[in-house]
């Protein structure tokens, strides 16, 4: 049942006015992402100027708005600080060893403390699936509560690798795992910690059911206590159509609380021209080459 | 440039109503001896379409008249079609199926003008399961003596085929495409409100010409089914519908002596146990009653939830019934559509009214979408605090509401589940394999789904227990009927 309903989204006709109004969200949505071994500054800076600035030239009315986050690594977070001050565009940083989380505890901690300091409004970290598949989920919980303190007043993005947990009770599992053990320490606000399905760096990342299963966790998380929790999908979602058949689970999942980027990000690269594509698409009548967009 | 953050809020749907024009005739006659003709009775009338009230069509309204003479035009062409080989039988059953996928845009779009279920359903439900039951059907014509080992299966003859309103082509496929496959020919009565696909239908066995008289189409009300079922010159009498009107016709059937098979009505208990999967079972829930409006014969309108899991389920319920959208059924996003009939309307808030006047408690989820001011609508309700004895948990009422019960150990599960008049379908939510066979074997019905609900295969026999009729229409079970031996 859970393909199934996961693929009536897929179903879902968006037209006209409700399409405009997706693909506007679905930018602001975005993480802006680049996780390269060989990024350099000046990559960063052109993907930060990208988040700033999805689309330069005025074709589209109003202008698309700024993407919710750019996601690098920490050794990049100085740089995009810098590079999007004043924007509103958050930085937001893979930490914890990412993207494996195979080093001892103490290097996960200083990793997640480091970026704090240099600026992160967000920290990505990942779960211990070694720990979680041989059944040792103290040991998990108790790495996520201490990740959060570490985290201070950065936002929290708890990464279970979905690709590697590989059935849906492993990951309804590991949501309600992440979620309890991220807000054991009194009471969390709307979007501090978000759970998220991959690094990018496994295959499958993001699928429609994964990403369903985990927005009924956070459902559930809601309905007991009142605290919303994010959700971010990412990798593999390429598309618009593909964004807008998330956002329509989101909002018959959830509610419209989580139409918004303090509750929902996509983690993407390629998704905003496409977004942008789109965008010129209903606003000029024909479609942009490949080349009209800028890379990022 | 400064740039703004999007403000949350609500994601409106747009309007986005299925685009492709069909043609729909002003009138249209019997389809007798493989022609169009103007009924004797000269009785027309107008089909309309339950979501706005207006006439899509009139249709001729076949009288006895009318009647025999579609009787006899099916036994003129009985030799000839049962003196075919199965192998060419097979080849215009074939032909059929590829006609029905190719107007299959068409053909969902007349049903749900006509019947008010929503284009999604008749797009991904109905007309691909009607391709699929002439596809397999036809696959069985050559093979009968593999069907019926040792022995010599010859066609019964003239079958009269009365059919109901809820699924009128599928309905239609279902009788028809395995009375062919036997080499019988055919007098069906598809039901007042909805004849367009029938006779569209009609229109494809006239493209791929099959011989004039197989398959003979007589729109009309309970006067033509009257004198259809009571004809001295039918030789078989399948039926679909209430179980009213099939206790009449098993009193005609047994007068004469000919064979029958009756697909009635049912009261499908739902069992959840504390170990499902709670938000599948949900899901399984939605499925199963308000799939078509709940006009489905085997709909899940009984759910039985283990005791600690009750208050879970039934939130869980609430909320995602806030997503279901009723409304224009032309429309792709719409869940729930129109209620087929005015009547069946009022039969429905009759119980609506009943169940809170015995006790139950019912929740009307607000859907946020609005209704049109036309047409025949019910939004999607449950009933909880319903006792065993409450009227609501023991009629049929074939409509978007649904009973829900609790029950505290397995066997009273099973005890509740069976203590029906109906036994038509059942559920079973839970993780653990050994309780499924447990509990499976002991439900009397059909039909019985785990962890799913609602799932129809061509494949699959489908039929009942006590009052929800006998005989079994579907995979090789399917062909008995309609074959002597």
């Amino acid at each position: 049942m859970v393909d199934e309903r996961a693929a009536s989204f897929a179903k879902r006709s968006i037209k006209t006015t409700m399409k405009g109004a997706g693909l506007r969200l679905a930018v602001s949505m975005v993480d802006l992402t680049t996780l390269e071994g060989k990024d350099t500054p000046e990559k960063v800076r052109a993907l930060c100027r990208k988040a700033v600035c999805p689309h330069e030239g005025g074709q589209i009315e109003p202008a698309l708005p700024h993407v919710a986050a750019v996601c690098v690594y920490p050794s990049m977070v100085r740089t995009a600080k810098a590079a999007v001050a004043g924007s509103g565009v958050k930085v937001a940083s893979v930490a914890t060893a990412f993207p494996s989380g195979q080093y001892p505890l103490d290097g996960r901690l200083a990793d997640v403390r480091q970026v704090v300091a240099d600026g992160a409004d967000e920290v990505d970290m990942v779960i211990n699936r070694g720990a979680f598949l041989a059944g040792r989920y103290d040991e998990v919980a108790q790495e996520i509560r201490e990740v959060k303190k570490a985290c201070g007043p950065a936002h929290l993005k708890i990464i279970l690798e979905t690709g590697e947990l590989e059935t849906y009770d492993h990951i309804r599992r590991a949501s309600d795992l992440a979620i309890e053990a991220a807000a054991v320490d009194g009471d969390l606000a709307d979007g501090e910690v978000f759970i998220k399905t991959s690094t990018g760096k496994v295959s499958p990342a993001a699928t429609m059911p994964v990403t369903l299963i985990m927005l009924e966790a956070i459902r559930d998380h809601y309905l007991a206590t009142g605290v919303r929790i994010g959700m971010k999908p990412a990798g593999g979602i390429r598309t618009a159509k593909s964004a807008l058949h998330y956002l329509m689970m989101v909002s018959e999942t959830l509610d419209e609380h989580w139409l918004s980027p303090h509750l929902f990000r996509f983690g993407a690269s390629s998704l905003v021209n496409d977004l942008v594509r789109q965008a010129l698409k209903l606003s000029t009548g024909t479609y942009a080459a490949g080349y009209d967009t800028s890379v990022s | 440039m400064t740039r703004t953050t999007e403000q949350s809020g609500k994601w409106e749907y747009a309007p986005a109503p299925e685009s492709a024009p069909i043609e729909i005739a002003d009138r249209y006659g019997l389809f007798i001896g493989g022609e169009f003709c103007d009924p004797s009775s000269g009785q027309w009338r107008s089909s309309i379409s339950p979501a706005n009230e207006q006439v899509l069509s009139d249709v001729a309204e076949a009288g006895a008249d009318d009647v025999n003479k579609a009787i006899a035009a099916a036994r003129d062409a009985l030799p000839g079609w049962a003196g075919l080989s199965g192998r060419e039988r097979g080849k215009y059953l074939f032909r059929i199926a590829r006609r029905i996928q190719e107007r299959a845009r068409e053909l969902a779009i007349l049903e749900t003008m006509d019947g008010g279920k929503p284009i999604k359903e008749s797009r991904d439900v109905d007309i691909p399961l009607v391709a699929h039951h002439f596809f397999y059907y036809a696959g069985w014509a050559d093979k009968l003596e593999y069907a019926f080992c040792g022995r010599t299966a010859s066609p019964v003859g003239v079958c009269a085929q009365i059919i109901p309103w809820n699924f009128p082509l599928l309905m239609a496929a279902w009788k028809i495409a395995p009375a062919l496959a036997c080499g019988n020919t055919v007098v069906l009565k598809p039901a007042e409100t909805t004849p367009l696909t029938a006779l569209r239908l009609a229109d494809i066995l006239q493209e791929v010409g099959l011989p004039p008289g197989v398959v003979n189409i007589v729109p009309g009300g309970p006067e033509a089914g009257a004198a259809l079922a009571g004809s001295d010159a039918i030789d078989k009498l399948a039926f679909t519908g209430s179980t009213e009107v099939g206790k009449r016709l098993a009193q005609i059937a047994a007068k004469r002596g000919i064979p029958l098979t009756l697909e009635l009505g049912g009261k499908s208990p739902n069992i959840l146990f504390d170990d499902a999967p709670i938000d599948q079972a949900v899901e399984g829930i939605i499925s199963g009653i308000y799939f078509n409006q709940g006009h489905v014969c085997c709909a899940g309108s009984r759910v039985l939830v283990q005791e600690g899991i009750a208050e879970e389920v039934v939130s869980k319920l609430e909320w995602r019934m806030k997503s279901l959208r009723v409304g224009d059924p032309l429309d792709k996003n719409t869940d729930i559509g129109a209620i087929n009939s005015a009547e069946q309307l009022a039969r429905i808030k009759h119980f609506l009214e009943v169940g809170p006047q015995e006790g139950a408690v019912l929740h009307q989820v607000a859907g946020d979408s609005e209704l049109p001011d036309r047409g025949f609508w019910c939004r999607p309700c449950f009933f909880t605090g319903v006792q065993p004895s409450h009227v609501i948990a023991r009629e049929e009422i074939f409509g978007p509401v649904l009973a829900v019960m609790t029950f505290r150990t397995p066997k009273e599960a099973v005890e509740r589940a069976n203590n029906t008049k109906y036994g038509l379908a059942a559920g079973i939510w839970t993780d653990k394999g050994a309780k499924i066979f447990n509990i499976a074997t002991k439900l009397k019905a059909g039909v019985v789904w785990c962890n799913t609900y609602n799932k129809f295969d061509p494949g699959s026999p489908f039929g009942g227990f006590k009052e929800s009729g006998f005989g079994r229409e579907g995979g090789m079970q399917g062909l008995r009927a309609y074959v002597r031996l």
